[in-house]
C-alpha cells in the first residue's frame, strides 16, 4: 500500500507523513500528488488574511467550531513566516486553536514560509490537495498575513476573507496593497475594541471604491481585477462586511452564513468552475515553463552558455537574439 | 528538492504558570534553522502527543515547572507510541531533581536539561540526536 493509498483510506500518521514529503517536494511527495490528483476538487477552500495580530487564528479557530457543529470535516493550514537570515521559524497559531484538539474531525498542519513572499509556503497548494483528496470538506488556509501582495491567497482559494481590526490604522496601506479586491468578506474582528464604526466607514467607503470589480486569473498566473460593466454588475458579488468578536465567537453564525452564501454564489454563477480552470491553468502554465527550461539547458553545454553571454556582454548579440541563435539556429 | 528541516513541537504539559523558558529554547531553536511549532500553556499529554502527530514532528521539547514530570513524561512518550510515533525524541526541560534523571532516560527520554542548560547545548543534541 502507497503513502497515498492509506491517506485515502483516512490514516492520520500516512496523512501527516505525507504532508512533509509535499512540503519538502520529495520525489516521493510528488508522485503521490499525482496519484492523489483525481480525488481532489471537492473541497471548499477558505483563505484567511490579514495584518498581524487581527485575529486570524482566533477566528479559524471559531470558523472550524462551527463547521463541526455541520458536520463537516475540517483541514487547516496555517502559514507563519520562516526567519529570511536563519531559514528557521516559531510557528505560533496553534496557541489559538487548542479548541480544536481531541476532535478526529480536524487536522492542523502548520508551515512555515520557507522564503516564499506572497503570504503562503510554495507548497502550501500541495498540501491543501492532500487534505481535498483525503475527504476534507473545508480547507482554511491562513496566510503570513504581511499586508503586502497576498495575491497568491486568492488565487488558490475559493473564498478570501480578508481581516482588519479597529485602530491599527493600516486602511490607507489595505488600498494600495489592493488587499480589498481580494476580499469576497471583509471581517472587522475586534468588535469589541473601540474604533469599530469608524473602521467600518472607512472600509465601505473603500469597498464602493473598489468593486465592483470582476476578477480575472490571466493566463502565467498574474491577476487582474477589471472595472464591470453595468450588466456585469448585475449577479456580482459584492464584498460583505462582517463584525466579529473571534474569543468570544460573536458574529460567528452570521460570518458562517456569508461564507456558506458565497460557496453557492460562487457554484450557481458558474465562477467556481471558471476559477478552479483559471487556477489550474496557471499551474499546468508554471510546470511546462520549469520542464521546457529544464530541457533546454540540459541540451546545452556550459561552454555554449557560457560563450552566449559573452556575446551578450559585448553587445554582439541581444538577449532575444541569443535566445533565437540556440533555439531555433537563426543567427546574424 | 526542497532541504529538510527538522521540525520540533515546544509544548508546556501541565497547570503550572509561565512559559519564559520553553519561549526562549523556540526561539533558540529557530536561530539554529529548526522550524519549531510552539502550543502554549497547559496541554494535555493527549493534546501534546495530536499535535505531535499532525505536524509529523521528529522532536518534541516538554518544559516542565510543576514537578509533575514522572507522571507526564511516561504517558506522553506512551501515547506517542500508540501513535506509530516511536521515532519522535523527546527532550525535557525545567526543574528535575538529578536522582530523576536515570528513570527518565529508562522510559525513553532523550534528554533533560536543568535550568542552567545552555540552548547550544540542546541545538547539539537535537541535531545529533535527528537522523539526516
Ligand atoms: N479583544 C479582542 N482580542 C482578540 C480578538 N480576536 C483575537 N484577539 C486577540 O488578538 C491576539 C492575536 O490573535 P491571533 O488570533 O493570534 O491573531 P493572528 O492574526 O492569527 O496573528 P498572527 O498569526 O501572528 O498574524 C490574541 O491575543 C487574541 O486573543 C477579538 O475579537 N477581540
Ligand atoms: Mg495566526
Amino acid at each position: 500500500m502507497t503513502l497515498a493509498d492509506a491517506v485515502l483510506a483516512g490514516d492520520r500518521l500516512s496523512l501527516a507523513r505525507l504532508l512533509t514529503r509535499v512540503e519538502n517536494e520529495t520525489p516521493e511527495g510528488l508522485a503521490a500528488l499525482d496519484e492523489l490528483f483525481p480525488h481532489t476538487g471537492r473541497a471548499h477552500l477558505i483563505g484567511i488574511t490579514g495584518a498581524p495580530g487581527t485575529g486570524k487564528s482566533s477566528l479559524v479557530n471559531q470558523i472550524a467550531i462551527h463547521f463541526r457543529k455541520l458536520d463537516k470535516k475540517v483541514a487547516i493550514v496555517a502559514v507563519d513566516p520562516s526567519s529570511p537570515f536563519t531559514g528557521g521559524a516559531v510557528l505560533g497559531d496553534r496557541v489559538r486553536m487548542r479548541d480544536l484538539s481531541g476532535d478526529k474531525g480536524v487536522f492542523i498542519r502548520s508551515m512555515a514560509s520557507r522564503g516564499s513572499l506572497g503570504g503562503l509556503a510554495t507548497a502550501t497548494a500541495g498540501v491543501v490537495q492532500v487534505f481535498d483528496a483525503a475527504g476534507f470538506e473545508i480547507v482554511l488556509i491562513e496566510t503570513v498575513g504581511a499586508g503586502q501582495s497576498e495575491v497568491d491567497i486568492a488565487r488558490l482559494a475559493h473564498t478570501t476573507l480578508v481581516v482588519e481590526a479597529p485602530g491599527l490604522g493600516d486602511e490607507i496601506q489595505a488600498i494600495k496593497a489592493g488587499i480589498l479586491e481580494i476580499a469576497d468578506i471583509l471581517v472587522i474582528n475586534k468588535a469589541d475594541r473601540p474604533g469599530v464604526e469608524s473602521t467600518e466607514r472607512a472600509l465601505k467607503t473603500m469597498l464602493e471604491l473598489a468593486h465592483p470589480v470582476q476578477k480575472i486569473f490571466q493566463h502565467h498566473g498574474t491577476y487582474m481585477a477589471v472595472q464591470a460593466s453595468a450588466e456585469e454588475m448585475a449577479g456580482m458579488w459584492m464584498p460583505i462586511i462582517q463584525r466579529t468578536v473571534a474569543t468570544e465567537g460573536k458574529g460567528l453564525p452570521e460570518l458562517l452564513g456569508s461564507i456558506q452564501s458565497h460557496g453557492e454564489y460562487l457554484r450557481q454563477s458558474g465562477n467556481w468552475q471558471k476559477r478552479e480552470r483559471a487556477r489550474l491553468e496557471a499551474e499546468f502554465d508554471a510546470l511546462v515553463q520549469n520542464e521546457l527550461v529544464a530541457r533546454f539547458r540540459a541540451g546545452l553545454t556550459e561552454k555554449r552558455l557560457d560563450e552566449t553571454v559573452d556575446s551578450i556582454q559585448k553587445r554582439q548579440l541581444s538577449p532575444r537574439e541569443a535566445v533565437n541563435l540556440l533555439l531555433n539556429g537563426v543567427g546574424k | 528538492m526542497a532541504e529538510r528541516k527538522i521540525r520540533v513541537l515546544v509544548a508546556k504539559p501541565g497547570l503550572d504558570g509561565h512559559d519564559r523558558g520553553a519561549k526562549v529554547v523556540a526561539r533558540a531553536l529557530r536561530d539554529a534553522g529548526m522550524e519549531v511549532i510552539y502550543t502554549g500553556l497547559r496541554q494535555t499529554p493527549e493534546m501534546i502527543a495530536e499535535a505531535a502527530l499532525q505536524e509529523d514532528v521528529d522532536v518534541v521539547g516538554l518544559s516542565i515547572l510543576s514537578g509533575a514530570h514522572m507522571a507526564l513524561a511516561p504517558r506522553i512518550l506512551e501515547l506517542l507510541k500508540g501513535n506509530g510515533q516511536e521515532h519522535v525524541l523527546v527532550f525535557l526541560g525545567g526543574i528535575i531533581p538529578d536522582e530523576d534523571i536515570p528513570a527518565l532516560k529508562e522510559m525513553g527520554v532523550a534528554g533533560v536539561y536543568g535550568p542552567g542548560a545552555s540552548t547550544e547545548q540542546i541545538v547539539a543534541d537535537i541535531r545529533s540526536a535527528v537522523p539526516a
